[in-house]
Formats: structure tokens, sequence, C-alpha cells
């Protein structure tokens, strides 16, 4: 038996003006497979314009368990937000 | 096409109590209560985990056999636009089976070891790629009636907790409709042909209907993982729900095309609204789970030559890889 290719993370474009999405993964020997495959696997119906793969190695993560210290530092900050804000009656354009 | 969420010869691992500890285990009951999608890298229980990867793998195993008895036929189909339409359904099971092998990817076992598990004859496919297609109406019954239950069984799996599956499910239900709609146009065809033409249709449907309902897998008194699966929300429905819900939408698309559905038994209770039918032949099932279906070893065997066949391919593909990668070095 083989060695598993390696694995590739697919992002699609779905049309000019979105940004690219992941859309899933395949397994290529190299970038150009990579992206010949995620065109086979992930646009047989014409579900993009444009594809990035990514080795799913040199992809790097947040960790879940550490969710909620990482993403302390933005939770009580809601003056960023613009419902923060009293704008009195009748003020318009604002 | 999809899976009947089979057990394995030998009792699996999960099934051990005391892996994971109960607070952990409440606090993910309760992610799942709250319809949280699950994602690869979140804590889960063990069991989850391998419940998983067992369904969603037979599933993918499910994709890849499935493109067998539908290939049979490319080459003899009887017009050009029937022969796209085929090759183009074939070729969206092979990317369900690679959507599916990813999702299973994602909770940690590898692609070469679930090809492995198929080609060993340790993992399960759904029974129903284990009867032979003898004809071109079977095309036609098998897009209605197996591509049918397979929608009626994959709607709610778009709605599973873990997030990765739920996500191919949907990618996997926008391609699946034109499958059922493609068999069911063959089939109203042939309705409509000589009288031979119309002797086909009904003798598909009389090949296929009762393999069909057995797609749902064993009656819920007799399903194992059932319970757990639901608590889990991998799993909307039961099976026998399930089965309904199809005899329910499919005899009246039968009757419209002046086909009746092989079963004695079946009528229509007003009082429930449901159509009831007779009893599947579980012996027959289980036989074919087993292996002695008509075609399971033809399958295995097709399986086992197309990986054979392709190594040179994908040693040849590796080997340019890597010559590429250190010309690029040096």
């Amino acid at each position: 038996m083989s060695k598993d290719w390696p694995l590739y993370e697919v992002f699609i474009r779905a049309k000019s003006g979105l940004s690219h999405r992941h859309a899933g993964s395949i397994h290529a020997p190299d970038d150009e497979m990579a992206l010949n495959h995620a065109r086979d696997v992930y646009t047989r119906r014409n579900e993009g314009v444009s594809i990035w793969v990514v080795r799913s190695s040199h992809i790097i993560a947040s960790d879940p368990e550490e969710t909620s210290a990482f993403f302390e530092p933005a939770r009580d900050k809601i003056y960023r937000h613009p419902t923060f804000y009293d704008i009195p009656e009748g003020v318009e354009n604002i | 096409m999809y899976t009947q969420g089979l057990d394995q010869k030998t009792a699996p691992a999960d099934e051990r109590p005391g892996v994971d500890s109960a607070e952990d285990l409440a606090r993910f009951q309760k992610r799942v209560d709250a319809e949280e999608k699950i994602e690869p890298k979140d804590w889960m229980p063990e069991a989850y985990r391998r419940t998983l990867i067992r369904q969603i793998s037979q599933h993918a195993h499910s994709e890849i056999i499935g493109m067998q008895p539908e290939g049979n036929w490319l080459t003899r189909a009887p017009t050009l636009r029937r022969k796209s339409i085929l090759l183009a359904k074939v070729q969206d099971e092979a990317g369900h089976g690679l959507y599916l092998y990813s999702a299973a990817e994602t909770l940690g076992i590898s692609r070469d070891e679930m090809v492995d598990q198929l080609l060993a004859g340790t993992a399960k496919y759904s029974s129903i790629f284990n009867y032979p297609t003898l004809t071109w109406a079977d095309i036609g019954a098998i897009g209605w009636l197996v591509d049918g239950a397979a929608i009626m069984n994959q709607i709610p799996l778009c709605r599973c907790s873990y997030g990765p599956y739920s996500r191919a499910m949907i990618r996997v239900c926008k391609e699946e409709s034109f499958h059922q709609r493609q068999g069911y146009e063959i089939m109203v065809e042939l309705c409509r042909g000589s009288d031979a033409q119309k002797a086909m249709a009904q003798d598909a449907l009389d090949r296929w209907w009762w393999p069909s309902l057995m797609m749902f897998g064993p009656s819920d008194k007799d399903s194992r993982h059932s319970a757990q699966s639901m608590a889990w929300k991998i799993k909307r429905f039961s099976n026998d729900e399930l089965r309904q819900k199809f005899v329910d939408v499919t005899v009246p698309q039968a009757e419209f095309i002046g086909l009746s559905v092989p079963d004695d038994d079946l009528f229509f209770d007003e009082e429930a609204g449901h159509y009831r039918f007779g009893e599947i032949d579980w012996e027959e099932f289980m036989q074919v789970v087993s292996g002695n279906g008509q075609c399971n070893r033809e399958r295995m065997q097709t399986r086992r030559n197309a990986h054979d066949n392709g190594a040179w391919v994908r040693e040849a593909a590796r080997a340019h890889a890597e010559k590429r990668a250190a010309q690029a070095a040096a």
C-alpha cells in the first residue's frame, strides 16, 4: 500500500467580487495536480471562477480549547459597536 | 448514495464505558442539544468520533462501489444524450465519495486506512449495490428509487451535528436531485414506449423495489446504534420513519406512469394518511450484508482490480512530483 498523497485544503471564489471560501479538501501528489483535482471534485457545475489550494499542513489554526481565552480581549469592548452609542431622537444621517 | 449505519463484525471499542468523563459528556451533550455544530478539533466523546468514522466511511465506500452498477451501462446507453447524463452521474458519485472521505479524515483516520478497510472487506457499503443491472430500465430504476431513497436519508443528514459531514451532505444533496430526476425520466419514457419497453420498466421496478426499501437499514426495533445517534443528532429520523416517507412519496410516482409496486399487501391507510406495506425479507437483507448477495464478490474484485491497476499511475505521479521538487531545490 502506497503512502497517502499530501492533503490540500480547497478554497473557491464563486464569482468575481466574492472572497474565496473553504470548500473541502483533496489529496494530490503536487500543487498542479491539486488544482486539477480540486477543479474536478469541487467545480463540476461551474461553482467557481478561481481556486486556491494550500497544503493542509501549512495552515496555522487557533486552538478550540483556548477559544475563550484567545477571543477574551474583544468580548468586553462593546463600545466598538455602533449600537453602544445613544443618539438623540430626530438626528438623521448618522 | 448513502450508508445504512451497519454494525461492524466485532463490537467496537466505543462501547467500552468510562473512556470519557461524565462531566465532559454532559458539556458535549449540551452543545449538541443547543444545535451547535461540532468541528474537527473540538472535544468530542470517543464513541461519537468512532460512530461518525464508521458511518461516514461506509457512506463514502457506498458512493465508490455505487459507480459499478451504473458504470455497467455507460458504453451501452441508448443515445448520446443518455450516455452524457449517465457519465456525469457516475462522476458525481466519485465526487461524493471524495467529499465524504475528506470529512471522515477530519476525525483522525487516514484515506489509506479507509481504502484498506474497503479492499480488505472489513468495511461495509450499502447492500443495494450488490444487485445486478440487467437492462437499461435498471438505470432508470436506480436513479428514481435508489437515489430517491438516498435523498430521503441524506436531507436530514445536512443538519447532522458534525460540521464537516453536514457540509458534505449539503453539497451532495444539491447534486443528487438531478440523479433522481434523470432516472424517473428514463422510466417515464419507457412507460410511454412500446409494450416491451413498458414491460422492461415494470421488471426493473419489480427487482429494485424491495432492495430499495432495505436501503434504510434494519427495522427500528433491531437497530443497535439508533438511539445514541439520535441523541447526538447524527441521525434525525429513525430508519422506519424514513422508509415510510419514501413509500409515501414513491407509490404515487409509480402509479402516475402506470407501473405497479410489487407488494400485494400495499394499501393506502386513509385514516393515517400513509401507505401500509408488506414485510421486508430481512433474511435476504442479512445475506446481502454479510457478503452473499448476487454481486458482492464481483463488486469487491472489480474495486481491487481498479486499485491495483491504478497503482502505477499513483506511483508515476509521486515520482514526477519528487523529481520536480528536487529540480526546484537544485
